[in-house]
Order: C-alpha cells, then sequence, then structure tokens
C-alpha cells in the first residue's frame, strides 16, 4: 500500500476502494484507517520530499465534480512542478462525507508526514479538518469545500480556501437573479454546515437587494432521495425564484423533480452550487436555462482550455475538469511555488510559515489566472454567471455553459473586514 | 382557503398523495424483500443495489440500444431477475442452513460490489432518463399538480402488489412455496423440485426490485447510491410490517410512505429519522411487527 511514485496513482487507487466499499458500512471508517495507516512507509529515505494527502469524496454524491478528478489535477500540478528539487508525493483517501471519519485520517496522515491535505469536499468535515492542521501546525489547502466559515469565524493560519465558498455563490447567483426581478425566494436546504451557510448568504444579498425570503425546507442530508413534498411546498409559497442550497446529486434530482412538478412554469430554478458535471448528468433538454457561479470553467480562455486538454488524459471517463478539481490544481501549484520559494525543510517543519509564503507571493496558473490569497487565507480571483445552452446551441460533448455576467475578483469575494476572521487586523 | 393543523388545505392533500407515491416505492421494494425472506430466510441486503440495477439497466437499454422505457419496464426485470437468478446460485443457496447473519453479511458485500463496479464504471453523479411522452405532463388537480408520472406509478405498483399477494396467497404454485418454506423435504417428496423453486423466488423478488428501479429512473437520478439510500428505510418497513408478510410489507409501505410525507411539512428535519422512531415502537410492542407472526 505504499507509494513512491510522483504524479501517478496506483497504489493510492487501492486505497480509495478500501475506503470506498466500505462506506455505508460499519467496517467503513476501520477500513479507511487501517488503509491510510499503511500508506506513508516506503518513501521515507529520499530527501526533502513534500507529501500531499487528497482527501475527498470518493463513492458519495459529490464523487463526479470532486474525487478521482481532485486527485488527477493535484497530480497534474505535482507533475509540473517536478525538478524544483523537492519531489512530491500525492497520495488518496475517502472521508465518506463524515467529520469523523475525515477527522481520524488527517490525524493519521499528518503523524505520519504528510504536509498539506488537498481539497476536502463537505463543509463539515472540511472544518474538522482546518482545526487539525492547526493544532499539529500542518497545511490544509481546500478546494471542495463551501462554508464561507473557513475563512470568517474559523478562520485559520494554516488554512488556505481556494475555488469558492459560499458568499461568493451567493452572491454571484443570488444577487443576480434578485436585481432581475427575482425578488421573492425559498430555498431547499441540505439540513448541515454548507447548506445553513449557503442559504444565510443568499437570504443576505436577496434582501438586500430588496427581495424577501419566503420560506425554507431544511431536509436530512444525505438520506433524502425523493424532493417531491418540498418542491409542492415551494410551489404554494408562490416564490418567484426556489433557492437549492444544496449540491451533487442531491441538486440534479431536485431540478429534475421541479420540471416535473410544473415548478418551472413559474418560478426560477437557482442551483446556487452547481457545476457543468450537474449538467451533464441532467441533459440539456432538462437543464437549458439553468443559471449557476462558477470560477473556473474549461472553455473560459485559451488558458483554461490548454489546462483541461493537459489534465484530461488522467481524468476518470477523460471528463473535463470542474471548478473543485481545477482549484485542486490551482492551489497545489501554488503550495508548490511557495514551497520551492522558501525551501522544502523548511516548509515541512512549519505549515504556518509555508501558507504565510503563499499569502505572500502573488498566485498565477492557467486554470484561474492571477489572483492572491488574502491574509483571512481567502484566494480571490474573478466569479462567472453562467446560463446553460439550449441544446441547439451546445456544440458537442461538454460544451454546456454560456458567460452572462462577470464579477471581479475584488468584490467576488466577502470583503475581509467583514468575515469577523481574528487572524485580520483592523 | 382552509387550514388543517395550520397547514394550508391544499398543500396538506398535496403531501398525503406524495406521501402515497413514496409510499409505493416503498410498497414495492418492502413486497420482494419479504418475499424472499418469507420463502427463503435471506435478509436480502442486495435489494437496493438489485433496485439501482434495475434503473441502470433501463438506462443502458436506452443508451446502447434504443429500447425506450416501455421495452425496459418488461426487459429490465427479466435482465435483473436473471442476474440475481444467478447470484442465488453461486452465491447464496449456500448458505439456508446456516444462521441469518450469514445470508445479511453475504448480500451486503454483494451490495457493495455492485454498487462499487457501478460507481466505477459510471461515476456518482448520475445519468439523464427522461419520463416517457405518452406519460409526460401533470393534471391541475386543484391544490397540486400531480405528474402523471407519478400517478402511473401509484397504480402500477398497487397492481403489482396484489398480483404477488395473489399469486402467493391463491394459487398452487404459491401453496407450493408456502409448503416448501414450511417443510422442504415433504414437498420434495410429493415430486416439487424445491432447490429450482426457491432459485425461481429468489428471481422473482429480485424482479420486483428491478421493476421498482425501472419506475424510479424517469424520476430520481439514475445513480449507483439511489439503492442504498432507500434500502435501510425499506427494511425498517419490513420490519414494521412483520419479516416476511406480504401482505404487512404492501401496507406499512403505503402507510409509513404518509407518515414520511406528513413529517416533511411539519418537521422537515425528522422526515429521515420518523420511520425509524415508529420501527422502535412498533418493536416494543409487538416485537414481531404488525402484520407479522410471532
Amino acid at each position: 500500500m505504499a507509494t513512491d511514485q510522483r504524479g501517478r496513482m496506483p497504489a493510492g487507487a487501492q486505497l480509495s476502494d478500501a475506503s470506498g466499499i466500505g462506506r455505508r458500512g460499519v467496517l467503513g471508517a476501520a477500513g479507511a484507517l487501517a488503509a491510510a495507516g499503511g500508506v506513508i512507509t516506503a518513501a521515507r529515505a529520499q530527501a526533502p520530499t513534500i507529501r500531499l494527502g487528497v482527501l475527498t469524496d470518493m463513492s458519495g454524491p459529490y464523487r463526479d465534480p470532486t474525487g478521482p478528478g481532485s486527485v488527477a489535477c493535484t497530480q497534474q500540478a505535482a507533475t509540473e512542478m517536478a525538478n524544483r528539487g523537492f519531489t512530491v508525493e500525492v497520495i488518496q483517501a475517502d472521508h465518506q462525507n463524515k467529520p469523523d471519519v475525515g477527522a481520524n485520517i488527517a490525524r493519521q496522515w499528518y503523524d505520519q508526514g504528510v504536509d498539506a491535505i488537498v481539497d476536502v469536499p463537505t463543509s463539515s468535515v472540511a472544518l474538522a479538518i482546518n482545526g487539525i492542521a492547526r493544532e499539529k501546525n500542518k497545511v490544509f489547502l481546500n478546494s471542495g469545500a463551501a462554508s464561507s466559515d473557513l475563512t470568517g469565524s474559523a478562520c485559520s493560519p494554516n488554512t488556505v480556501h481556494f475555488t469558492y465558498d459560499t458568499y461568493m455563490l451567493a452572491k454571484g447567483t443570488g444577487a443576480a437573479l434578485a436585481r432581475s426581478g427575482g425578488d421573492t425566494w425559498f430555498f431547499i436546504t441540505a439540513d448541515y454546515a454548507f447548506g445553513h451557510a449557503l442559504q444565510r448568504d443568499t437570504s443576505r444579498f436577496v434582501e438586500a437587494a430588496g427581495g424577501k425570503v419566503l420560506g425554507a425546507a431544511r431536509y436530512p442530508f444525505p438520506a433524502t432521495t425523493d424532493f417531491s413534498a418540498f418542491l409542492v411546498q415551494a410551489q404554494s409559497s408562490r416564490a418567484k425564484v426556489l433557492g437549492l442550497a444544496n449540491a451533487g446529486t442531491d441538486t440534479s434530482t431536485c431540478i429534475k423533480q421541479a420540471r416535473e412538478f410544473g415548478l418551472t412554469r413559474n418560478m426560477k430554478i437557482a442551483g446556487l452550487l452547481m457545476s457543468f458535471m450537474e449538467v451533464h448528468s441532467l441533459g440539456l433538454p432538462t437543464a437549458q436555462g439553468l443559471l449557476m457561479t462558477e470560477p473556473f470553467y474549461w472553455d473560459l480562455n485559451d488558458r483554461t482550455r490548454a489546462f483541461a486538454e493537459r489534465v484530461r488524459p488522467r481524468m476518470p471517463g477523460q471528463a473535463m475538469p470542474t471548478q473543485v478539481q481545477a482549484g485542486c490544481y490551482g492551489v497545489t501549484m501554488h503550495y508548490l511555488k511557495a514551497v520551492a520559494d522558501m525551501g522544502a525543510v523548511q516548509a515541512k517543519a512549519d505549515g504556518r510559515a509555508a501558507v504565510a509564503r503563499m499569502k505572500a507571493m502573488p498566485t498565477d496558473d492557467d486554470a484561474f489566472g492571477q489572483g492572491r490569497v488574502r491574509e483571512d487565507g481567502r484566494k480571490i480571483h474573478p466569479s462567472y454567471l453562467f446560463e446553460v445552452k439550449a441544446p441547439a446551441e451546445s456544440r458537442g460533448p461538454w460544451d454546456y455553459l454560456k458567460i452572462v455576467a462577470t464579477t471581479p475578483a475584488e468584490e467576488a469575494f466577502r470583503p475581509i473586514a467583514e468575515g469577523g476572521c481574528p487572524l485580520v487586523r483592523s | 382557503m382552509e387550514d388543517l393543523f395550520g397547514i394550508p388545505a391544499p398543500l396538506l392533500f398535496g403531501q398525503l398523495l406524495l406521501g402515497l407515491i413514496n409510499g409505493a416505492f416503498y410498497a414495492m421494494l418492502s413486497l420482494g424483500l419479504a418475499v424472499i425472506f418469507g420463502l427463503l430466510n435471506i435478509v436480502n441486503m442486495a435489494h437496493g443495489a438489485l433496485f439501482m440495477m434495475g434503473a441502470f439497466v433501463a438506462w443502458l437499454l436506452l443508451d446502447k440500444l434504443g429500447l425506450g422505457y416501455w421495452w425496459a419496464l418488461l426487459l429490465s426485470p427479466f435482465i435483473v431477475g436473471a442476474f440475481g437468478v444467478v447470484l442465488e446460485k453461486l452465491f447464496i443457496s449456500r448458505l439456508y442452513k446456516l444462521d441469518h447473519l450469514y445470508g445479511l453479511l453475504l448480500t451486503f458485500g454483494l451490495a457493495l460490489v455492485i454498487e462499487g463496479v457501478f460507481r466505477n464504471e459510471f461515476g456518482s453523479s448520475g445519468l439523464p432518463y427522461r419520463i416517457p411522452p405518452e406519460l409526460a405532463g401533470s393534471w391541475d388537480l386543484d391544490f397540486m399538480f400531480l405528474p402523471i408520472y407519478r400517478a402511473w406509478v401509484v397504480v402500477f405498483a398497487l397492481v403489482a402488489c396484489l398480483a404477488t399477494w395473489l399469486v402467493i396467497e391463491k394459487t398452487r404454485l404459491g401453496a407450493y412455496l408456502r409448503a416448501a418454506t414450511e417443510n422442504a423435504p415433504l414437498v420434495q417428496a410429493f415430486g416439487v423440485n424445491v432447490p429450482r423453486m426457491v432459485t425461481l423466488t429468489y428471481g422473482a423478488g429480485v424482479a420486483l426490485a428491478a421493476l421498482g428501479g425501472v419506475l424510479a429512473a424517469p424520476i430520481y437520478s439514475v445513480n449507483p447510491q439511489m439503492g442504498s439510500n432507500l434500502i435501510i428505510v425499506v427494511f425498517a418497513v419490513v420490519v414494521i410490517g412483520g419479516m416476511g408478510s406480504i401482505l404487512g410489507a404492501v401496507l406499512t409501505g403505503f402507510g409509513l410512505g404518509i407518515v414520511e410525507g406528513m413529517t416533511k411539512v411539519f418537521y422537515p428535519e425528522a422526515s429521515a429519522t420518523v420511520i425509524f422512531v415508529i420501527m422502535v415502537i412498533v418493536l416494543l410492542a409487538r416485537p414481531a411487527g404488525l402484520f407479522g407472526r410471532a
């Protein structure tokens, strides 16, 4: 189970299988731990080696937009940053969207020499690991979680939150819809940290634009398969906009069933965290016209297209990378640049110093272009409001979105003073 | 607009109806489980995975062979049922003499393997499957829009449940089956091929799961975890109804669908838990379940 590869994954794939299979079972956590425990014994002789652990959803509802694709993109960055005086090793595990499982793996990884944990979708898991990285003075490079608390009340000098957050998503979609007449909202919300944060942040923009929130239904996550009861409640609220404060298969099932129940006749649907992966799963005839906010889309410009073409051979099913997966690439590139800049030995010894160096250097990668990491750990870049194309507009597979509006980097994210991050001195 | 319990009456009726529709799925699935448990004494944890396979076979038939919903409704139960027969022959048949727990563990393992294979092959985010054009659209019932397809699901599930019940309780074949569970050697002595009958019963239970999967494909997302999200609830339904009781499985399936639907109106956060609360109460008061024979 040891991994000494640079940018390749066979041993890690085994690991994720072991933990993936146990997902529903009582044995899952034990299996994942046993697997994770055996990982890091082999490559100790080479020095210095930067060890990256991609901790992600390999078996649940977020697998496609994160999962193996996040591993592939992290490995792509490791490959592109090879030969800088240190080697890079990428391992992976499945956190099964459970904070306890994720926290156990993270502790074990950090104790056994992993320098940075990458990705970690599912806010509840990310918040747990945020604390562990700080306690052990390691690095946490988050791409997949959305809760804006990671750079707000829970901000940490050991964490960089890269791709998006609930504030950015809420502002991108919520504010845009509220401005164009969608002034009454009903939310269907996943009942955990992420859903609550997304609903809270969106409500704020809706109300700031003069709109009103008429109601919300919080459904148990991840145990809900049928959303019709909530959709009918939304319909009878007579709100103009249905806000979906959820993600992954939950969002696509909601959209599918909303069409079935005729909600689209008099309501606009706002998938507050969506990527083209959900569009891919719904099909353009069902998804056309939906609005979504993303900071990355493969067909944005020459650099994003070049990045997508480079990484695709590694991707499961040769899929295009999603925003979260591209974020794993971007954040790993930037971390490894900081490591190269300060020296691998020092970066390994002091996670806080490595993150401080990341904040001191401007970012630049093919997926997100130029940007920077703020003092609170927030990476900033422009966000784009996309509309899903009609089937006739699409030129082929993966051609799903067109840009409707762009929010510049400095406006896309929550102003640093408003987040309540204790690291920020006013 | 009148209010009942502080909720507008139309909304309440709508939710009752929706609960009934979800109950139809519970009934279809718990029926298959009850048949398998009642006649084979196997706690079939693979039922959810086989339900998922039913939906995937429908998608594959459409995507690879161009065969639409109606063909899938016919073919998918046969294909998945045949797969079930192979499973029974290869694995499950070896466990009849052992404790229930072995069957439970084996089928749980099979479920994980099947799910894992589909997840590797098709990813987790689901595949598009559209409502057949004949059943698209919805009726305006004043208190809600009822999608025609959902009405179809309820009617179809009721017919399937009734037919299964009739076969087992009222036909000669059903009598053989029931007799074989009581005393297999005796039935065999009368010239009935009991092992084959048991294999086919498992196949039929699996086919019911697959049928549920095809019915679910157009309204849920067709994804590898669609079965595992349902299976635990369905087990609770079977336990509440009484393990092995066919009528119990069907009635509790519909009943609990309604209870869950109501919970979604009054306190949605508890909608995933309410069935298990009921299960605990029923187990305390009637350990054999509402319709079970102790």
